[in-house]
């Protein structure tokens, strides 16, 4: 177990290496990084003195060097735009997105469950039907036009709750049903297909002949099975969800990490691109190792090694 | 193969969302093909007396919008006509770089095996465990919005998908009697590669391809919508969005119709790909055929 945890520990470190090379090497391929750090009203003078005081006229393998060893410390330097270290910055947006993110989920998981479940056994039925147009729907709605359509409908022409303002807890609910739909198809059908295959096995006659009621033999007996593939295909979409938060935040003016992000892109605030980018992608690397121990918890065959 | 060929047709001709699909998308192709023949009129002409008039009417300069023309006067038909044409562009591109590379590295993985095999994949885990979105922005951010920036990452972002299929239909077919008396034969590796195993993981390339370009569509218009995809002058669909959202309150059709253009399209794309998934997986036939008893 604990060896286990270490290796996939290790394994997310060397993934944050890699994406840490990319951007390192995207930020120089961009021509001079002094340059984006200086912007163009900077003189000649600030110029030489800006490149010597980051380190940017060394030779690349030591900057790279430099980099990690600092950002291995949580150091990503300063913001260029707000003057301050970018880490305090990113982790006082994270409680905002994560909210955010696990309101979606929660959304995802309370729709999908009831409705793949009653799709695999109303086969073939209208309900059936429905649910999965519903859920291909679900999946072909690119996200940000969702979210324009819901504050058409709910903000908009309703007046039932709030676009903007993240302070109310009602200001949630838009941006959580926008980013939890695309989550909610996919569970729905993987919950679907995965009860059509446990459907047919001998263990449920087994239950039924025993007597119990046919709820009892659904959730406990059926449902149960079903769980490993539900909990792989929403453990990768956590990943996905914390992504997609970045496009449902600039829809929503949504004050997150994944706003954050996107001004930092716009501002070209290298460092503060990087302090985002790689905090997130430990969140996302850390998330999956947790996904990964909740299979010991609902399988008993599955054995860690 | 023509019996299974056959067989594909025959599932297209039947099943209803396909041929709706399958319609929609010849609609978009023709957009994308002969743009300047179906538009009204040019989509980048402004003309201000004809600001945001509504869809179905004449507007104060007497030309009549069937779609309404947006905060600049022009005219959005033409607009998500010419957009259809950015969308497939980028699309097609951005699929055929990571088809072309997930292949390559898949095939390498697949007949060379090892360190190859191994490290093949673990670069597909590492491609997949990591949200792609905060990496394209970072890319285009730094270096800057176009199309061939847009095609090059959403294209070497989504390699991983098509070198596993590969590589697993590869490993599948290697230990087929027919490879194995082609290469008792003396068949050189590439002559294998080219003549046994490729034509083997066709199908299943198209059917991830098929799919992939919805997804291209989709992250293109996500960044266009962003501000970092296609640049402004350049009409799609996820520009007109995110011009569209600051009007949404009063001015709908502005935001309405591109992203209705947007979903219809991925929509008949994965009508169309569910089809050919079905039509192509083997395994997929003896669960329908034992249904039917």
């Amino acid at each position: 177990m604990i060896a286990y945890l270490c290796q996939r520990l290790a394994w997310a470190l060397l993934v944050l290496v890699g994406i840490s090379g990319i951007v390192f090497v995207v930020v120089h391929l961009s021509g001079d990084p002094a340059a984006l750090y200086m912007g163009p009203e900077g003189t000649r003078e600030d110029y030489q003195l800006l490149r010597s005081a980051l380190g940017f006229d060394r030779p690349l393998p030591e900057q790279y060097g430099l980099f990690l060893w600092r950002a291995a410390r949580g150091d990503f330097g300063r913001s260029l735009r707000h003057r301050q270290p970018t880490l305090p910055l990113v982790l006082a947006r994270f409680p905002a997105t994560l909210a955010l993110t696990a309101a979606a989920m929660l959304l995802a998981v309370l729709l999908a469950l009831p409705l793949g479940l009653l799709s695999a056994i109303r086969r073939k039925s209208v309900l059936d039907a429905g649910s999965m147009m519903f859920a291909l729907a679900g999946q072909c709605m690119p996200t940000f036009w969702l979210g324009i359509l819901l504050i058409l409908i709910f903000a908009v022409q309703l007046r039932w709750l709030p676009v903007y303002g993240g302070d109310s807890a009602s200001a949630i609910v838009l941006p959580a049903v926008t980013l939890g739909v695309w989550a909610m198809a996919r569970t729905a059908r993987i919950t679907r297909s995965s009860m059509l295959d446990v459907l047919p096995q001998d263990f449920l006659r087994t239950a039924r002949a025993k007597g119990l009621g046919e709820w009892a033999v659904m959730l406990r007996h059926a449902l149960r099975n079903c769980a490993i593939p539900i909990v792989t295909a929403l453990g990768l979409e956590l990943g996905n969800l914390l992504g997609g938060a970045v496009i449902t935040e600039a829809v929503f003016a949504y004050p997150g990490i994944g706003r954050l992000a996107v001004e930092a892109v716009i501002n070209k605030d290298v460092p503060l691109i990087e302090a985002v980018v790689l905090t997130v992608g430990a969140a996302v690397l850390l998330l999956n190792i947790l996904v990964d121990l909740v299979y010991v918890a609902l399988d008993p065959r599955v054995r860690l090694a | 193969m023509p019996e299974r060929r056959a067989r594909s047709l025959g599932i297209l001709r039947a099943s209803a969302g396909a041929r709706v699909g399958a319609a929609i998308l010849v609609v978009i192709g023709l957009c994308a093909a002969v743009p300047q023949l179906l538009a009204p009129i040019d989509p980048t002409e402004q003309r201000l007396l004809a600001r945001f008039t509504p869809p179905l009417s004449r507007s104060a300069d007497g030309t009549f919008a069937v779609l309404g023309t947006d905060q600049l006067g022009r005219d959005i038909l033409s607009r998500l006509i010419f957009g259809a044409r950015t969308s497939s562009l980028i699309g097609f591109a951005a699929v055929l770089i990571a088809g072309i590379t997930g292949t390559v590295l898949g095939l390498l993985a697949g007949v060379r095996g090892g360190v190859w095999d191994h490290a093949v994949m673990r670069l597909a885990d590492m491609q997949l465990a990591f949200p792609f979105i905060l990496l394209a922005i970072t890319v285009i951010g730094i270096l800057g919005p176009s199309i061939r920036n847009l095609i090059l990452v959403v294209g070497f972002a989504n390699w991983a998908a098509y070198a596993r299929v590969v590589r697993a239909e590869t490993l599948a077919v290697r230990e087929r009697p027919f490879v194995e008396a082609a290469r008792s034969l003396g068949l050189t590796l590439p002559h294998l590669v080219a003549r046994h195993i490729l034509p083997n993981v066709s199908a299943s390339l198209m059917v991830v391809a098929t799919f992939g370009i919805a997804g291209a569509i989709l992250a293109e218009a996500g960044l266009s919508f962003l501000g970092l995809g296609v640049p402004v002058a350049i009409p799609s669909w996820g520009g007109m969005l995110a011009e569209g959202r600051q009007y949404v309150d009063t001015r709908y059709w502005l935001a309405l119709f591109p992203g209705a253009a947007l979903f219809m399209t991925v929509m008949a794309i994965n009508l169309v790909g569910d089809t050919l998934r079905d039509a192509f997986d083997p395994y997929l036939h003896v669960r329908r055929s034992l249904d039917q008893l």
